[in-house]
């Protein structure tokens, strides 16, 4: 059994006076309520004829209210309506997400004409429905109010004609075309045709570039690209400085393949192991089994040692850490079916990876490069030839398409300067944004909902993208605009049609093709092959390469999992207050270091963050410039190693939430000029000297440690080895004699424990009945004894209520929910999911550091280990979300019965009844009700009434609001919401079902943080139903991982978690060795700050 | 050009007290006689008249114009797989008619298709007769409420009078008396100074302004008999009750969607592209509320304007790229429901079997439509707590075994809506 320390945050390591005192004050309102701090009104005693004055005043008040007149409201119908639309219900359209390069096969939800959610497609073998944040979050760009209305001449609205007209004009000379990856079949026939009719050269780079790895493939496998990666197949995986899982390749599609390794269970215990080497604390590194801290400039060594490994020789590393760690790969890759990835954009060493990979066989086996990943096909070597051409003078007339150099390129500002002079450039971008604000024409092209197109981002895997949605500006596709610019005729639909209808064969299969959005070929390829040839070189290249100094600092440019490299994602309110899932910050970037460095700019500066909101600012100056950023304290950052996110500092076209036009310093520090660009490629890491900024702070929005837990045990965690050795040790302990009475959990799921006749429970339930005794020491009650067990069962239920649990009997369905630990990397797609789905409101920088964030489902991150040793640090993500207790701590206090039991297991809320004394979130021990502190959505009868604070503002735009779900209520201020198990959607589930008079059917009712997980952490179903997913995790599959949190406390949750299980030995933060029997000091949680279990 | 004239029926007055859109249902039920007047009506009437041509031919004496009852049969069924077969004279008739498709009707079988060919051939056109007969009851009834209100008000005021009167007398007389026998007579108090009239007084008014300030708390926000003015007179009474059109024909989102929908125009111009006057003044002339005449052949006119029709050229008006020049009528939406409410029609009519007069009352019967019922929680629950699901015909709630057995074991008679959850808050809240 797990003895893990864990904590969220440094403060929960050893709690301050004054970190307890914050936490005791759980609402933090002492700072919000109005004039709280003003001596005259706390003291002033009002009298008894002031009473009666506001007495009469409210009572008139009331009677005038009464008498109001209700509004006349019109029914508008359609004046034409179209065939296929009934207004109320939704239409799910198939088409593709696109986010640089990167294509999703994505369905969209349409009610009644608006796109208000997207789900992955189910149809796609390749991703099975996968999703990430980003794509949840798409569905609000398609409302930005800062996308352009119209297009731009010279800065000022335009029309299409005049736009035509100075283009076509313009395009003479030496012509580029500039490009994000473009993987679209139809969309590089239009441009080919574009550049045959204007002589042009088409330039593609990736804003955070893969070029390096794109250069050593040609060499490898003779294909410019990435191959297709299996991470499922891997039985170990091993990244260099890869994010995998959060940023690089198509991390949705890795988390997907990479969960199907994660899925293990006592009858097959056997899990994917992964190592990651990195100096900057990543996704894939916190979901890592093992975890090697090293210098980004320490990677082409650690390769070229790994590649001497497995031929035999010992590491030399000057490092015995490293020199250990690259040992202990090895090893692992030696058994076989192994994975090597690399983040590094340096051709060396992706040659050296490749070698690696061509060592232990796995191209063919784990590595696909008969299909390739075309999402990133960016050229630095094109792109700076490009750049040179265009400050030596050499460019006529520059078109951009989906890129933004000026802003996303190293030597943007010199980009923007030489712009100017050009004498035609065009930005085909949707926003004026920091490139498209120095062209001279912005022809803005539509956002994916609202086109037609395509996406082969999978070799053969293609995508088709059709629209949700007429356009709601005055917009023009790309591809019209080049083809118009090309002298091509006719319109861009009809363009694609006959492109398709010609590949296909006719219109039927074009339709057809369109109806799935989809064409994929048969089975996933591990075919093709690939070398090593060029590792020596690589080798000779890396060992001459300059070796950092022992105390030199390093800086990595990182991207974030919310908001990748910019682009339309920095001023995306849910990406932005998305805690990020490593810093669990919002709405900034900021310098992210581990302690040990940051004490050395300041002894103190231990960061504790629910103390110290305002943070030290450090100045980090390298050869690219200067920047000056507040610090985050991150474990498991390398003690040299910097990270700065990309995406913040945007310009004032980017729009509200990333820039909100006034010069207060909140809209993030713009760091991409840092990297150094030169032929050879594009370096995210350089060496830098960093200095505190002294007395400079600046306040970050971090959200963890909001929601104390006040200490008590959380989850429970085990290594590969000990979950093989003993894989019932959890649901041992949890049944033990000195440990939790719990077993009418493990008996009663399907079967009406009031009911409760031992008849219905079954062979297996009679056996785990007989098991249990044996633990109690009461093996002489055989089989045909079960009375005394049911009746200490009932009494358990009931006694330890306030009420009778008869009075809650579940005649038909009872939801639940089992996430998975395991599986679950953290990625946060389901916070972003869950907030389309809800209208969960944004509430803005000021109000997260008020803890008053809204989050339904929050991830929780806990750390473990040694703060002071990057190396030791492990992560375990806990998604935490309204446990739907069936005796619910909440619903005893609600003075107002506004929150209560539904008779299918729901912990119901209703808004319109409650007035909001948040008793029901001081009493939940789970910390996830939400309360309304102010109106963030207009919802609020009084207009005055609106929360304003700049950035946030965006989302009560009346064109963003129509992302608003019909279905669902939007809050105003002053009541509680949480999670609900999405019941609008369990609702039109049963509602379909009734409505066809049959049963509904396992994985009918899903809830949207089920939907989005790419991992398929979450299962979610009717618990009576025996035939369902959810009974069988529960009762069948994963009956020995499954706890429920804090279930000593008797809130009979019905949510379970399935124990984490780290493939490790290497076990961080235990305080004691592992106890051969039953734990018997949980829950003392007095005598000593660890919680210790098992 | 004159128009034959189109007339409504007058013997329709004593059927349409019987609610006409349970005709679908109506149909299933009766295997033995088959309505062919009433499977028109629901089915065929929107684009087809028995002796004039419509949105498709008049359909007196069809069966002996084609060329034999099975193809008409298929036709019926599925016009555009004949069609599609390249039948000729299928293929004629659909050029014949501008290439406007037939909705397929599957579902009717072969005896109801002979059922409303056998209605249309035997139809007459109806003679118009004298009077408008039980229609003026309506207006004669509410003129009486109105008068009856006034009568008890001068009966109450009479005997106000009259008590008063007697009471005085009563005083005199008493007087009276007592100076002839000798006793004092105590001063009469006026009753305005008389402190247990006063408190009396007091007291009522106490409650009664408690009463109304409650009453006025309560109801804020609910509309009941609300009945505002429409932008075009539109009767239902005229459409679902003396021509039976079915309420769906029109509310087609009723059993599809949470809201039943107003139809749009184009609906409206199914049956008004041959419908363009009103015929039926005689029979059923139209009153608004406040008693004035309206001329139905103009509120015709109104709709024809919305729908960017030409009655001349019979035509839609379009734009240059042949789009039709229709805008929405601006109905007043009468039953409203807060946000926080969620209502699903489909839920209702489909699954519980609701009829739509249950809670819009006998729409078929208002000229102008108001709001019967109170649409207010309290009334929602009622009807929760009372209704029985159709617990044994619908498959959905075979989940619910514990009631199966309740029911098998006789000690459930019956399963309420409450009983499935019908009472909880997110049933309707979320």
């Amino acid at each position: 059994m797990s003895t893990k320390k864990y904590w969220r945050g440094i403060e929960e390591i050893n709690p301050t006076e004054e970190y307890l005192a914050k936490v005791n004050e759980e609402f933090q309102e002492s700072s919000d309520v109005p004039f709280a701090d003003v001596e005259s009104i706390e003291n002033a005693p009002t009298t008894r004829r002031d009473f009666l004055k506001y007495l009469g005043f409210t009572t008139v008040a009331a009677t005038l209210a009464a008498s109001c007149e209700m509004p006349v409201r019109s029914a508008l119908p359609y004046a034409i309506k179209p065939e296929d639309v009934t207004p109320g219900v939704p239409l799910h359209y198939a088409s593709t997400f696109v986010d640089a390069g990167v294509a999703i096969p994505a369905l969209v939800k349409v009610r009644d004409g608006r796109p208000i959610k997207i789900e992955g497609n189910k149809d796609s073998k390749l991703f099975e429905g996968a999703t990430d944040a980003r794509m949840q979050a798409s569905v609000l760009n398609l409302y930005d109010a800062a996308r352009l209305q119209a297009p731009l001449v010279g800065g000022k609205k335009a029309t299409w004609k005049a736009v035509d007209t100075k283009v076509k004009a313009g395009l003479t000379g030496n012509v580029y075309l500039v490009s994000s990856t473009v993987n679209s079949p139809s969309g590089n026939d239009v441009i080919n045709k574009f550049v045959a009719a204007t002589g042009a050269k088409h330039v593609q780079y990736d804003a955070v570039s893969y070029s390096g790895a794109l250069d050593a493939n040609q060499a490898s496998f003779g294909k410019r690209a990435l191959p297709m990666y299996r991470f499922d197949k891997a039985a170990t995986i091993v990244s260099i400085g890869a994010d995998f899982l959060g940023t690089w390749g198509t991390p949705s599609l890795n988390s997907k393949q990479y969960g199907k390794g994660r899925k293990i269970s006592a009858k097959n215990p056997n899990m994917s192991k992964h190592i990651q080497f990195e100096g900057v604390m990543s996704l894939s590194g916190m979901n890592a089994d093992d975890r090697f801290v090293c210098r980004p400039s320490e990677f082409g060594m650690v390769a070229t040692a790994l590649l001497a490994a497995l031929g035999g020789a010992s590491a030399n590393l000057g490092n015995d850490y490293l020199n250990k760690a690259v040992a202990t790969t090895a090893k692992a890759l030696q058994a076989g079916n192994g994975l090597v990835v690399c983040g590094s954009n340096d051709k060396n060493v992706q040659t050296i990876v490749n070698a690696i990979n061509s060592k232990i066989g796995a191209f063919g086996s784990t590595i696909s490069t008969s299909t390739t990943n075309n999402s990133k096909q960016g050229n630095d070597a094109e792109m700076q030839a490009f750049v040179d051409a265009l400050i030596g003078g050499g460019v006529d007339a520059v078109v951009f398409h989906d890129c933004n150099p000026v802003y996303e390129h190293p030597l943007g500002e010199k980009i923007a300067a030489k712009l100017k002079s050009v004498k035609l450039s065009v930005s085909l971008n949707d926003r004026k944004d920091e490139t498209a604000a120095v062209c001279s024409v912005v022809a803005p092209t539509h956002h994916f909902l609202e086109s037609w197109g395509d996406a082969e981002s999978f070799s053969g895997y293609v995508s088709f993208i059709q629209p949700t949605i007429g356009n709601l500006f005055n917009t023009r596709q790309w591809q019209e605009s080049l083809m118009t610019w090309s002298g091509t005729e006719g319109t861009w639909y009809d363009y694609y049609q006959n492109y398709w209808t010609g590949k296909l064969g006719g219109q039927k299969a074009f339709d057809q093709a369109l109806q799935f959005g989809l064409i994929e070929p048969g089975e996933l390829s591990t075919g093709g092959s690939g070398s090593g040839a060029g590792s020596d070189a690589a080798a000779a290249a890396i060992a001459a390469m300059p070796k950092a100094g022992k105390d030199a600092i390093e800086v990595v440019l990182y991207e974030k999992v919310g908001i990748g490299h910019g682009g339309a994602w920095s001023n995306n309110p849910w990406l932005l207050e998305m805690p990020d899932p490593i810093s669990k910050c919002t709405w900034d970037n900021y310098a992210i270091m581990s302690q040990n460095l940051a004490k050395k700019f300041g002894a103190e500066w231990t960061d504790l963050n629910e103390v110290e909101r305002e943070k030290q600012v450090v100045s980090i100056q390298t050869k690219g410039g200067t920047v000056k950023l507040p610090v985050l304290v991150i474990p498991g950052m390398h003690d040299n190693v910097v990270g700065l996110a990309l995406g913040y500092g945007r310009g004032e076209g980017v729009g509200m939430a990333a820039n909100n036009g006034k010069d207060d310093g909140v809209t993030g520090v713009k760091v991409t000029q840092l990297a150094t660009a030169t032929a050879a490629g594009i370096s995210y890491t350089t060496s830098a000297k960093v200095s505190a900024a002294a007395g400079e702070t600046f306040p970050l929005a971090v959200t963890q440690t909001h929601h104390s837990y006040q200490e008590r045990p959380i989850l429970y965690e085990y290594t590969l080895e000990e979950f093989q050795k003993n894989p019932g040790q959890l649901e041992k302990w949890r049944r033990g004699d000195d440990g939790l009475r719990i077993d009418h959990y493990l008996a009663e799921d399907g079967v009406n424990h009031h009911g409760g006749e031992h008849g219905e429970h079954g062979a297996e339930d009679a056996h785990g009945a007989a098991a249990k005794h044996d633990d109690h020491g009461h093996g002489d009650h055989g089989h045909g004894e079960p009375k005394e067990e049911k009746e200490w069962q009932e009494a358990y239920r009931d006694n330890a209520t306030l009420y009778h649990m008869d009075e809650h009997p579940n005649p038909g369905i009872k939801w639940g929910m089992s996430i998975d630990l395991s599986s679950c990397t953290g990625c946060s797609a389901c916070t972003i999911a869950c907030q389309a789905e809800n209208n969960v409101s944004v509430v803005g920088k000021e109000r997260v550091m008020k803890v008053h964030d809204m989050h339904w489902i929050r991830i929780d991150r806990y750390f473990s280990g040694d703060v002071e040793d990057s190396s030791s640090i492990q992560t375990v993500f806990q998604p935490m979300l309204c446990q739907h207790c069936d005796n619910a701590p909440c619903e005893n206090v609600c003075p107002v019965n506004a929150t209560n039991h539904s008779s299918e297991g729901l912990n119901q809320m209703a808004y319109n009844r409650c007035i909001g004394t948040r008793y029901c979130a001081n009493n939940c021990p789970y910390k996830v009700r939400r309360f309304n502190w102010r109106d963030f959505n207009g919802a609020d009868s009084f207009v005055s009434n609106l929360y304003e604070d700049g950035r946030r503002d965006g989302v009560n735009n009346s064109v963003t609001r129509m992302v608003l779900n019909p279905d669902v209520t939007v809050r105003s201020r002053g009541v509680m919401e949480k999670c609900n198990f999405c019941v609008q959607k369990l609702q039109s589930a049963k509602r379909d079902a009734r409505k066809e008079g049959r049963v509904m059917a396992d994985g009918e009712a899903q809830t949207a943080c089920q939907t989005a997980c790419a991992t398929g952490a979450i299962t979610f179903g009717n618990v009576k139903d025996k035939s369902s997913e959810i009974y069988k995790v529960r009762n069948e599959e994963q009956k020995e991982r499954v706890f429920y949190t804090l279930e000593e406390i008797h809130t009979l949750p019905n949510i379970n978690y399935l124990s984490k299980i780290r493939n490790t030995d290497h076990v961080e933060g235990r305080e004691k060795p592992q106890p051969a029997a039953h734990g018997a000091d949980h829950g003392h949680k007095k005598e000593h700050k660890t919680e210790t279990h098992g | 050009m004159r128009i034959p004239q189109c007339r409504v029926h007058i013997r329709v007055l004593t059927v349409f007290l019987f609610a006409t859109l349970l005709s679908l249902f109506a149909i299933n039920t009766s295997a033995q006689e088959i309505n062919g007047e009433a499977l028109f009506k629901a089915n065929c009437a929107s684009c087809h008249h028995p002796t004039k041509d419509g949105t498709g031919p008049a359909l007196k004496g069809v069966d002996g114009r084609v060329p034999s009852q099975e193809w008409l049969y298929k036709w019926v069924k599925n016009s555009a797989a004949v069609i599609a077969s390249g039948d000729s004279y299928a293929n004629d008739i659909y050029k014949k008619w501008n290439k406007t498709a037939m909705t397929a009707f599957q579902s009717l079988k072969n005896e109801e298709i002979d059922a409303i060919v056998e209605y249309v051939n035997s139809y007459s056109p109806p003679k118009p007769t004298g009077g408008g007969g039980g229609d003026t009851t309506d207006t004669e009834a509410t003129q009486n409420g109105g008068g009856s209100t006034w009568l008890y008000a001068l009966l109450t005021l009479v005997l106000l009078l009259a008590a008063f009167v007697l009471s005085q007398v009563n005083k005199m007389l008493n007087k009276n008396a007592n100076d002839k026998l000798g006793l004092p007579t105590k001063k009469a108090i006026p009753f305005y100074r008389n402190k247990v009239y006063i408190a009396l007084a007091a007291v009522l008014c106490f409650i009664g302004m408690g009463v109304y300030l409650s009453k006025g708390g309560v109801d804020m926000g609910r509309q009941k008999d609300y009945m505002p003015e429409q932008p075009i007179f539109y009767s239902h009474k005229v459409h679902a009750g003396i021509n039976k059109i079915n309420c769906q024909y029109c509310h087609s989102g009723a059993e599809k969607s949470k809201h039943a929908m107003v139809p749009s125009t184009n609906v409206c111009m199914n049956c008004h592209k041959q419908i363009n006057e009103y015929t039926g003044d005689k029979e059923h002339p139209l009153y608004t509320a406040e008693g004035e005449k309206v001329n139905g052949t103009k509120e015709i006119q109104k709709l024809y304007k919305y729908a960017g029709w030409n009655p001349e050229k019979k035509d839609y008006n379009r734009d240059a790229e042949g789009n039709i020049l229709a805008t929405a009528i601006p109905w007043v939406k009468i039953h409203n429901l807060p946000d926080h409410v969620y209502f699903n029609h489909s839920l209702h009519v489909v699954s519980g079997k609701v009829a739509c007069q249950q809670c819009h009352g006998n729409i078929e019967q208002m000229d102008e439509v108001k709001q019967h019922s109170e649409l207010s929680m309290g009334w929602c629950i009622n009807c929760h707590r009372e209704t029985d699901v159709q617990f044994a015909d619908n498959h959905y709630y075979s989940i619910f075994e514990k009631y199966h057995q309740e029911i098998k074991d006789g000690t459930r008679e019956s399963v309420k809506v409450s009983d499935i959850g019908g009472l909880e808050c997110q049933k309707c809240h979320y």
